[in-house]
């Protein structure tokens, strides 16, 4: 599930299809400390009751990569712009290193915005291609070929700089795209879904490669998607949102071992988490026909009922009548092993996310030479060291 | 999947064109002009029912995006290109899926800025490509559109009476919003301004530019021109009670700028010394509306102010001033627009519209008339026009063309 970020090799980094951003700082190198501080930072949008951002509080390392996560509307991208400066803050403070940020103008932040949409120049050099936007700048010509060169030789361009972008390949010249980011040497990167436009394949290449170019870079880095598979994969840390709420920012461990609440439990992990609503009982909760240990003071907060998570990895399958009762619905082979999606004989028992058109399925994985026919009954329980309990009322988590 | 056609005008002969194909390999016979150069999604222009299309090739979510977004700048007012359709669920003949396809139509007499300057121009065009695109980001933003990707590839230039009208023509990457915040507004202006000075530097590389042109300064005009008209649009302004005259003079410079406004807010301080106005909704075409109402002439701004100056004369030429405006200009359409732009052969109406070429006419007239030093009667002008300029000049009918680099988005 957890796929790490090898730093993979550059040479073989093909296809990225960012573009440079247009903030440009001019300086010579880049010693300051970029650390990114949201402080409580707040945007209404007028005509709106509820704020799109709420008292976002996150504090970014230097050389970070951070990835903003949820789904639509939970206010990622207007976080980002917030940093950007293209959203108004109407309430708190955004800082970069010991800068207050909160009202300058965008390109006054020392902050690139790399979007997908980029064009190459036909008739310029590769080389023009990456450095024109510091002429603008009135950078001098000497130290643009210094930085032109520097981020040639990350990206494996050295050899095409006095070629025209038509001799290049496709993956060549989406490179060339990210060198006209890199020489501008910004404080921040801000990326805000890059890979939107790509396909399936092409996407999955791509994140490996941006995450392991910041790497090598180690610019601070704050990028937004939807997708949670995307946030895990590249992310030094993640900030999941959700109605303009921070729900918990940590590392894509911690959020995995250790979600903050039902909301985050269910949207990190794929596939989902498998989260019930059961019944308190003494000494534990009662999960089907057992009852699970848990210890006291984690049921301490919650009411009558609380809802236990446990991801699909993490569900053993036991004998008749021990644990919860399912019927398998769907068996998906993948080898090694299998998902089998279930339903709970019992029909009281909902699981948590699904919604009136769906019945969400119970996951379980089990091993690919012990796999249960459609139809057939099973019975699950937790693995009680990796059972996750939450709050069913506030939806917070109860065991530690 | 079946195809799934989606179009506010629904052509059958749509369906001939061979969707299973990809954009890249469509047969020329079908094409209204070769590619040239290179975008960064494969675009061709294709012939259909006697109208041309440009087809993009984009992700489908994308593309009813963009399809939606451009309606939307249309029902707004907005000189943003008319959308065709969506074509979705394309599928190869070995069956690989394709990319759906966005159609929009093509702009009659629009120019790609790569054309002009491949036609060598009179010196200051740049200039005034400029100052258009700037008017079209000044319209955008009121509306409150933040485009994104502002740069002159992806905006087509319609002549306007000697200058320009600028069009959006890519709205991939835009946005709406009831209202911009300055932060958006000054990225947009400085994605302006460095994609111009790219462009210009790329014209100068492939020498369709001079040299001694200098890409950053002209770049940097966007934004003066872009601050200069957005704070006549929008600034508060304030003076004494007794000057109440003022507010009169900033509807006439509005007005004089191209824009009617729809709304002033007028606020008095408490002890009504003084007061103060700001334009609250102000809407360009002042004078294309005003011609449209008295002639039905459909025509760019600065075509529509020449007219009405023509127009103007022509009545006082008449000494038809208390006569009905509607009246005179009804009898000025018949006996002096129609009659002369009617005198271009078929085999030359390719080369400029109508109103422009009324325009260029009376150029034409005035140049004849300084050089023999006596009135020179429009007849006349038109007749010198049609025989020893109008053939010299290219067809701008149907100019297409795409010019960046095509960016692949998906996995080789």
């Amino acid at each position: 599930m957890l796929t790490t970020t090898a730093d993979t090799d550059v040479g073989g980094f093909p296809l990225y299809n960012g573009s440079s951003g247009t903030f440009l700082p001019v300086k010579e190198g880049n010693d300051a400390m970029a650390t990114v501080k949201f402080d409580e930072a707040t945007r209404v949008y007028p005509g709106n009751d509820t704020p799109s951002v709420d008292r976002l509080n996150i504090d970014i390392q230097d050389g970070e990569f951070l990835v903003l996560v949820g789904p639509s509307g939970c206010g990622k991208s207007t976080s980002l712009r917030m940093l950007a400066g293209l959203e108004e803050v109407n309430g708190g403070k955004i800082w970069i290193g010991d800068r207050d940020v909160t009202n300058l103008s965008p390109k006054d932040r020392d902050v690139a915005m790399v979007f997908q949409n980029y064009a190459l120049y036909p008739h310029m050099s590769v080389a023009d291609n990456m450095g024109f936007a510091l002429k603008i700048a009135g950078v001098d010509k000497g130290e643009i070929r210094k930085r032109v060169e520097e981020a040639a030789k990350i990206l494996d361009l050295t050899q095409y700089l006095d070629r025209k972008p038509k001799a290049l390949s496709g993956g060549q010249r989406q490179r060339v795209a990210m060198g006209r980011a890199i020489v501008r040497s910004p404080q921040v990167f801000l990326m805000d879904e890059p890979l939107s436009n790509l396909d399936a394949k092409l996407r999955v290449q791509t994140r490996t490669q941006i995450a392991s170019l910041q790497r090598r870079l180690g610019v601070t880095t704050v990028y937004v998607t939807h997708d949670q598979t995307e946030a895990m994969t590249m992310g030094d840390r993640i900030a999941v949102l959700k109605d303009g709420i921070l729900q918990q920012c940590a590392t894509p461990r911690e959020m995995y071992d250790s979600p903050a609440n039902v909301f985050v439990a269910g949207f990190i992990g794929s596939p989902a988490m498998n989260l019930v609503s059961v019944p308190v009982a003494d000494g534990g909760v009662k999960f089907g026909s057992h009852t699970l240990p848990v210890e006291r003071d984690s049921l301490a907060g919650g009411g009558s009922n609380v809802i236990v998570g446990v991801r699909p990895e993490d569900v053993e399958v036991g004998n008749e009548g021990d644990g919860l009762e399912l019927t398998v619905d769907v068996v998906e082979e993948l080898g090694a092993d299998a998902y089998v999606y279930g339903t709970p004989t019992d029909d009281a028992i909902k699981l948590e996310g699904g919604d009136d058109s769906l019945v969400k399925p119970f996951i379980a994985r089990v091993d690919g030479r012990r796999v249960p026919m459609k139809g057939e009954k099973i019975w699950v329980q937790p693995n009680s060291s990796h059972m996750h309990v939450f709050n069913a009322e506030s939806g917070a988590r109860l065991s530690h | 999947m079946a195809l799934q056609i989606t179009t506010a005008r629904p052509d059958p002969a749509l369906l001939d064109l061979p969707w299973s194909t990809p954009l890249e390999d469509w047969p020329e016979d079908l094409l209204a002009a070769l590619p040239r150069g290179i975008s960064r999604h494969v675009v061709r222009f294709v012939k259909l029912s006697g109208r041309v299309l440009a087809v993009k090739e984009i992700k489908e979510d994308i593309a009813r995006r963009e399809y939606a977004m451009l309606r939307n700048l249309r029902r707004l007012d907005q000189p943003a290109v008319e959308p065709f359709g969506i074509v979705s669920g394309r599928v190869s003949a070995d069956g690989t899926p394709l990319d759906a396809c966005l159609l929009t139509r093509h702009l009659k007499f629009s120019l790609p800025y790569r054309a002009l300057f491949s036609q060598g121009l009179r010196p200051g065009t740049e200039t005034r490509l400029i100052d258009a695109l700037a008017v079209l980001l000044v319209r955008l933003h009121l509306t409150g559109f933040w485009w994104g990707d502002v740069s002159l590839s992806n905006t087509l230039f319609r002549r306007d009476a000697g200058s320009f009208a600028a069009w959006l023509v890519d709205a991939e990457t835009g946005e709406l919003f009831p209202n911009l915040t300055k932060g958006q507004r000054a990225h947009d202006l400085d994605i302006a301004r460095v994609n111009i000075a790219g462009e210009l530097m790329d014209l100068q590389a492939g020498e369709l530019l001079d040299v001694s042109i200098d890409p950053v300064e002209i770049s940097n005009r966007i934004v003066t021109r872009y601050e200069e008209l957005w704070a006549e649009l929008t600034a508060t302004e304030e003076f004494d009670t007794g000057e109440r005259w003022r507010v009169e003079e900033r509807i006439r410079r509005l007005n004089v700028l191209g824009f009617d406004v729809d709304e002033l807010a007028i606020t008095t301080d408490i002890d009504g010394t003084s007061i103060s106005i700001q334009p609250k909704v102000v809407d360009a075409g002042h004078h294309s509306r005003r011609l449209l109402r008295l002639t039905g002439l459909d025509v760019g701004e600065g075509q529509a102010r020449r007219l009405l100056n023509d127009l103007d004369s022509y009545r006082a030429s008449t000494d038809r001033q208390n006569d009905d405006e509607e009246l005179v200009a009804h009898d000025w359409l018949t006996r002096i627009y129609e009659p002369i732009t009617r005198r271009v052969p078929r085999e030359l109406s390719g080369k400029l519209e109508p109103a422009e070429l009324f325009h260029e006419v009376l150029e034409h007239r005035w140049y004849m008339a300084e050089r023999e030093q006596q009135d020179v009667p429009i007849e006349r002008a038109i007749e010198d026009y049609v025989r020893s300029i109008l053939p010299t000049k290219p067809d701008e009918a149907s100019v297409v063309g795409v010019d960046t680099i095509e960016m692949p988005v998906i996995a080789d």
